[in-house]
């Protein structure tokens, strides 16, 4: 089996609200997984459907190749969007309790706890409670608990949301690991940036629906639409984007005098890029010519406007 | 299996580490002690006030009749006028002046007799004043019957019927009473449980889903896992908590019983001599003892094993009942102001049972409304148990009754956990508004 995950056809109903309609996915083993879509769209449930919490009215879920069954919960890692710990519970207790639950032994949980706890550097804080740390350093003892039981599958829900940059990096570096590892990992999230950072694969749910999933360099591919930012040494910018202006279309033009030096974007008609670079190497000289990729924030945004779009038609 | 105890350990630890549960452990026997002595206290203060009511007795009657007692003392003014009585009681400010001026006739010594006081007087000692002149008037209107003084005593022999069951032991006039509190102490100390306890699980819920720590923790072990290690572990700190009360309580109060003794002998002999009635109290004790034999075999006679088997099962059931339907609520909402609107319906029954059941199995334990509250799986863990100390089949509570009551408990467990465990799944994971009845009713199909 080459998928760690797979859905078929998952549904699932509140009373009225249908909140996952036919959703099917194939989650590849030892990748990073962007799950993407608007507040509401149906992550959580979705999530809540892989980690058991909530159970599908139809449709499949296949862990590893295998149904998804309670003795799976060991060998999956969940740190959810609304995430926190017993307040007055201490740090070492709390960690080597949510530990047990997930089947470790106590020494077993204790040695790993002892290598995080030094890894992260945060030995020291194995006696205080929770309600003496900052909000940051809880969520620190909070990832080690969703990792230390070396989960198949990691789920992280917003995983970012609630460190300062310093520790998202270090945070950031620990998944990256993790996976060098092996660990394929679920990455749901709003923050693009870190989309485009780490996963190799994503989908798109709206309103219920995945609208769009595969590769992330595939859909970028996809996205392409033959537009290319363009910057020429030229004395007289006017008479050129006049030219231009009548076979292609010019867009944010901008023109540099001091250097002589013309910026613009071009949308061409087809892939061929041909006929507008002869013609505008004979007319200057050509300093940039470079294909702009859709982000995935671009991608996130199109596809949705156009699902809404088709919708209301 | 395992993951049920870990939460219950947990659950168990987390609450009787919790400072609150700790000043409270300790805190209440002592205030429990401290309440008792200080009503005990004030009782006593309150029999010590004695009043002085002079008598002004100008007839030829009465003169025997008003004898002092331990709360009330007479004091006799002769030759004096009316007048300069009530000046001399006013300066020395005793209670009252009681006046009974001289007619040939007692019905006009009666009828013409007056009783002067500073404020209005208490009715307890006008009823003592009133019933001494009848008892003299009747007295002599069955003289002018022709009834003489002895026949007079004959009559006003007090009476008291021999009380016996079938089997022909003899039993005690307050043995019933004795039984129903037994019973109801019993009961009272289930509502009790459960209305602290339920709290207690109600809170551990809300602060789960506040401090968000719930999804994360279901994501390991089933929801009803955790429901259910929760009701446990508290049960167990409550136990824990009674156990100790109980303990700490019994050596308190048998510590501040005995010093309390020696107040109150040294205070009850004192005022015994004053009034002069050592004879009449000296009889007390062999009464007292006798009665005791009846009320001891009583006490003894209840089924205790019977009793404590049904209190264990109702007890169990009764609070898992309570306890999940307060978990359910917990989960429902944010915060605790939110939980009144759900409370008020879980405590009805509970009150419903402990007072009916005070009123109604006192009267007639075998009564219709006893009977019905005692099968009713809501109240029955109170009702009942204030009816088994009659004991199980004859003379007691029919054995198809506490087979029924026990069988719908177990149906209504099943089917009350189920559904609370059902509010309680879906409950956990909402946040931000407050829910309705209607809402909650939509969860059971989710």
């Amino acid at each position: 089996m080459n998928n760690i995950l797979e859905a078929k056809g998952v549904s699932k109903q509140f009373g009225d609200h249908v909140a996952l309609k036919k959703v099917s996915l194939h989650i590849p083993k030892n990748s990073i997984y962007g799950l993407l879509g608007p507040n509401g769209a149906g992550k959580t449930t979705l999530i809540r459907i892989i980690n058991q919490i909530t159970y599908p009215d139809s449709g499949e879920v296949l862990f590893d190749g295998e149904p998804l069954q309670p003795s799976h919960v060991a060998t999956i890692g969940y740190l959810p969007e609304e995430r926190g710990l017993y307040k007055s519970m201490k740090v070492g207790e709390q960690a080597l309790y949510l530990a047990q639950l997930k089947g470790l032994s106590k020494s077993e949980a204790k040695k790993r706890l002892k290598f995080w706890f030094d890894k992260l550097e945060i030995g020291d804080w194995w006696g205080k409670k929770i309600q003496e740390l900052s909000k940051g350093m809880a969520q620190k003892i909070q990832f080690i608990v969703t990792v230390l039981h070396e989960p198949k599958l990691l789920i992280f829900d917003e995983p970012f949301s609630g460190f300062d940059p310093i520790n998202a990096n270090i945070i950031k570096e620990e998944i990256l690991e993790l996976k060098e590892k092996g660990t394929s990992i679920i990455f749901s999230t709003h923050r693009m940036e870190s989309v485009e950072e780490l996963c190799e694969y994503i989908a798109l749910i709206h309103q219920s629906e995945k609208i769009l999933d595969g590769k992330l360099s595939d859909i970028k591919k996809a996205y392409k639409n033959n537009i290319f930012n363009v910057g020429l040494e030229v004395d007289n910018p006017e008479l050129i984007l006049q030219d231009l202006r009548e076979k292609f279309t010019i867009k944010t033009p901008d023109f540099c005098n001091t250097e002589k030096h013309l910026d613009f974007v071009v949308q061409l008609p087809t892939k061929e890029t041909g006929d507008f670079l002869n013609y505008v190497s004979s007319k200057s000289n050509v300093t940039q010519f470079v294909e702009t990729i859709p982000s995935a924030n671009d991608i996130f945004i199109r596809t949705i406007e156009e699902k809404n779009r088709r919708n209301n038609e | 299996m395992n993951k049920l105890l870990l939460i219950i350990k947990r659950e168990y630890l987390a609450k009787v580490r919790n400072k609150s549960f700790v000043v409270m452990t300790f805190l209440t026997p002592i205030l429990m002690v401290g309440m008792f002595l200080l009503v005990a206290y004030l009782a006593n203060m309150n029999d010590n006030d004695k009043r002085t009511i002079v008598v002004l007795n100008e007839s030829h009657y009465f003169s025997t009749d008003f004898l002092s007692t331990e709360n009330t003392s007479y004091v006799n003014f002769k030759d004096l006028s009316l007048q300069q009585a009530k000046d001399s009681v006013m300066s020395l400010e005793y209670y009252g002046l009681l006046h009974i001026p001289n007619h040939e006739d007692l019905e006009k010594v009666a009828s013409t007799a007056s009783f002067y006081t500073t404020d209005s007087p208490n009715a307890g000692v006008l009823n003592t004043i009133e019933s001494i002149f009848e008892s003299r008037l009747r007295a002599h209107r069955l003289l002018n019957m022709e009834l003489s003084a002895e026949d007079f005593s004959i009559l006003e022999q007090p009476f008291e019927v021999h009380t016996a069951n079938f089997i022909g032991e003899e039993n005690v006039k307050g043995a019933n009473i004795m039984k129903a509190f037994i019973g109801g102490g019993f009961g009272y100390l289930i509502m009790m449980f459960i209305i602290i306890y339920g709290g207690f699980v109600m809170r551990s819920v809300i602060e789960e889903k506040t401090s968000r720590i719930i999804e994360v923790i279901i994501s390991s072990v089933k929801p009803f896992q955790l429901m259910m290690g929760k009701i446990i572990g508290t049960s167990f700190a409550g136990i824990t908590q009674f156990i100790i009360w109980v303990i700490s309580a019994s050596i308190l109060l048998t510590v501040a019983v005995f010093v309390f003794n020696i107040d109150v002998a040294s205070l009850g002999v004192t005022s015994k001599v004053a009034s002069g009635s050592i004879k009449e109290m000296s009889s007390l004790p062999v009464a007292m003892d006798e009665n005791m034999i009846l009320y001891i075999k009583e006490f003894v006679n209840i089924p205790w094993a019977s009793l404590i088997v049904f209190f264990i099962v109702y007890f169990i059931l009764g609070y898992l009942i309570y306890s999940s339907i307060y978990a359910a609520i917990g989960a429902a909402v944010d915060n605790e102001t939110d939980t009144q609107q759900f409370i008020f319906p879980v405590i009805l029954p509970l009150m419903l049972a402990v007072y009916v059941g005070f009123f109604s199995v006192f009267e007639n334990p075998h009564g219709p409304v006893a009977v019905g509250f005692s099968l009713f799986p809501l109240t029955s863990p109170i009702v009942m148990l204030m009816r088994l100390p009659n004991g199980i089949g004859e003379g007691g509570v029919p054995l198809w009754q506490l087979v029924t009551s026990v069988f719908f408990l177990i149906v209504a467990f099943i089917g009350i956990v189920w559904l609370a465990a059902k509010i309680y799944r879906v409950g956990i994971l909402m946040y931000g508004k407050k829910p309705t009845y209607k809402e909650l009713f939509k969860w059971l199909r989710y």
